[in-house]
């Protein structure tokens, strides 16, 4: 049998009495996510050919690509539903998706999770 | 004085919600005394249906579903479930491809075994030890995010691959959060094998004897520490686990003490694994391109995660959906050895035994469908059916929730 003693960690957690913590101040403090971090979708209109395969591959069935003129697609994602898989982003052959860091995601309100990306001349006034 | 034969056994029902369980999980307790005489576990409480849907989603979806079975071990479903499919496909997915998906499945036990630790520590009541192994398992995080894109649901496989690719750069960060992983571990074995409450606390205590851990199934760490030499990594290498030396850590303490001790050595075997596979990591691709329809056939994957044998059956039918799709978690396994292993003990060590085998519930849930051949009923119930039969079940006992309701509705709006 090992030696055993009482009170292994109380060096160590004395020793820490004097350093910072280990937490940070978020959300007092900005956070920021890595580059590799799948967060919120982006979608790019003026690449999108409306394939549909990011629909097709969607695990949640978070996005829909409707057509709005010749040529012209606007994406409709439901925040509330995407898993930020980021497959649409791998499905999609004309890299009009994207992921972009952002994580900051959450509603009070379910309606507000529904964002369309429309081509910068469709915007409703 | 009371004569404990005289007693009798009292039925404590503990859960399906209770304080100290973390997933809603049922278990009926007798007892004589302090003494568990015996248990008997309920699951069912947590059951999402997940395989089920498999069967109505495309195997790409069903990659991100099966994932999601467990967020401790999801690249373990992951990667067992594409298994199965490039078998059945007969894809070879690219040597680069098998190396990353071995990383990342050590990276994901070491984040399970120091989230583990933790857990034991908290439920004997050192949560110093808690805080502690959190703390760095943060660094393992760290990686995991900076790699996969996520700290949890990694989302690295794909059918015929993974989907990320790894950097030089990221690989002397792996590196160096290994070498600093290693040096606290060193330390957690120390403490777990010196603190003299710790050890005694966990030795002796959720006792299961190798015959009993073989014939009951047990897997895993649980089965190691029984003494059970078995390893899915070793006995039917899967990924590049093949060409990765590494030892099998067992211990013959027999009780929680010893998982602790094989978990804690699983970490220094996997540290050294993981340079290995940094060194030899092959140049090629990531994937191979994959066919959308499956052709018709079945197979049987098996994957070591980090709570021990996880198996996943896969039948395709030649569309894009699989027919059928089975997922025998390895806590299911694991279950039925904890009403053994509480048999003639106290019931203050069920919280430490239970977790010993460090439980999944949600990942475990099954349900089973009873079929009453006899009175040719049906057997299912639709969610309105279900909501009445719950009001009538209440007002029969003389519980009526509508003037509350009213009430609630006046105040919503
Ligand atoms: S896959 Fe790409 S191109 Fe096709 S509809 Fe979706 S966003 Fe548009
Ligand atoms: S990230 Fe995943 S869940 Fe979200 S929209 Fe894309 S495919 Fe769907």
């Amino acid at each position: 049998m090992k030696k055993t003693r009482v009170g292994k960690m109380a060096a160590c957690v004395l020793r820490h009495v004097f350093k910072k913590p280990a937490t940070t101040r978020y959300p007092f403090v900005k956070s920021s996510s890595p580059k590799a971090f799948r967060g919120k979708i982006v979608f790019y209109p003026e690449k999108c050919v409306g394939c549909k395969m990011c629909m097709r591959d969607c695990p949640s069935g978070a996005i829909e690509i409707a057509q709005t003129g010749e040529k012209q697609f606007e994406a409709t994602f439901d925040l509330s539903k995407c898993i930020y898989c980021a497959q649409c982003v791998d499905s999609c052959l004309k890299k009009a998706l994207e992921f972009s860091g952002e994580f900051e995601l959450a509603r009070l309100d379910r309606r507000q999770c529904i964002v369309t990306f429309r081509a910068p001349h469709q915007k409703t006034p | 004085m009371h004569d404990l034969r005289d007693l009798h056994d009292v039925k404590v029902p503990f859960g399906p919600q209770h304080p100290a369980l973390k997933e809603p999980e049922s278990f009926l307790i007798s007892l004589r005394g302090e003494k568990i005489t015996s248990m008997s576990v309920r699951l069912g409480y947590n059951h999402r249906g997940i395989e089920k849907a498999c069967e109505e989603r495309t195997y790409v979806q069903d990659v991100y579903l099966l994932e999601r079975i467990c967020g401790i071990c999801s690249h373990s479903h992951s990667t067992c479930f594409v298994q199965a499919v490039e078998e059945i496909a007969g894809l070879r997915v690219p040597e680069r491809a098998l190396y990353i998906r071995s990383l990342i499945g050590e990276l994901e036990r070491i984040h399970s075994h120091l989230l583990w630790l933790g857990v034991a520590g908290h439920e004997v009541g050192f949560d110093t030890l808690l805080m502690y192994a959190w703390r760095d398992r943060e660094v393992v995080m760290d990686i995991l995010v900076k790699l996969t894109g996520n700290r949890v649901n990694y989302g690295i496989n794909t059918i015929g691959g993974v989907r990320r690719d790894i950097t030089a750069d990221q690989i002397q960060e792996v590196l160096e959060a290994v070498r600093a992983l290693e040096e606290k571990t060193k330390y957690y074995i120390q403490v777990a094998t010196e603190e003299v409450t710790f050890v005694k606390r966990m030795s002796g205590v959720g006792v299961l004897l190798p015959e009993d851990a073989v014939r009951l199934g047990a897997v895993g760490p649980t089965a190691r520490a029984s003494g059970v030499d078995r390893d899915i990594r070793r006995d039917d290498p899967y990924a590049a686990y093949a060409r990765i030396p590494f030892k099998v850590p067992t211990s013959t303490h027999n009780d929680v003490y010893g998982r602790a001790v094989v978990r804690l050595s699983e970490l220094m075997e996997s540290y050294q694994m993981i340079r290995k596979i940094l060194k030899d990591l092959p140049e090629g691709p990531l994937t191979v391109r994959a066919p959308r329809k499956v052709p018709a056939g079945e197979s049987l994957s098996r994957y070591e995660a980090p709570r021990g044998e996880d198996v996943h059956y896969v039948k395709s039918n030649g569309t894009e959906k699989p027919e059928r799709v089975k997922v025998r978690a390895p806590t299911l396994a694991n279950i039925q050895a904890v009403s053994r292993m509480l048999e003639d003990r106290y019931l203050a060590d069920l919280p430490i035994v239970i977790a010993a085998i460090d439980p999944c519930f949600s990942c475990t849930d099954r349900l089973i469908g009873v079929k009453q051949e006899a009175r040719r009923k049906k057997d299912t119930m639709s969610w309105e059916e279900v909501r009445v039969s719950g009001i009538r079940w209440y007002r029969e006992r003389g519980i009526d929730f509508s003037s509350l309701n009213k009430e609630l509705e006046r105040w919503l709006g």
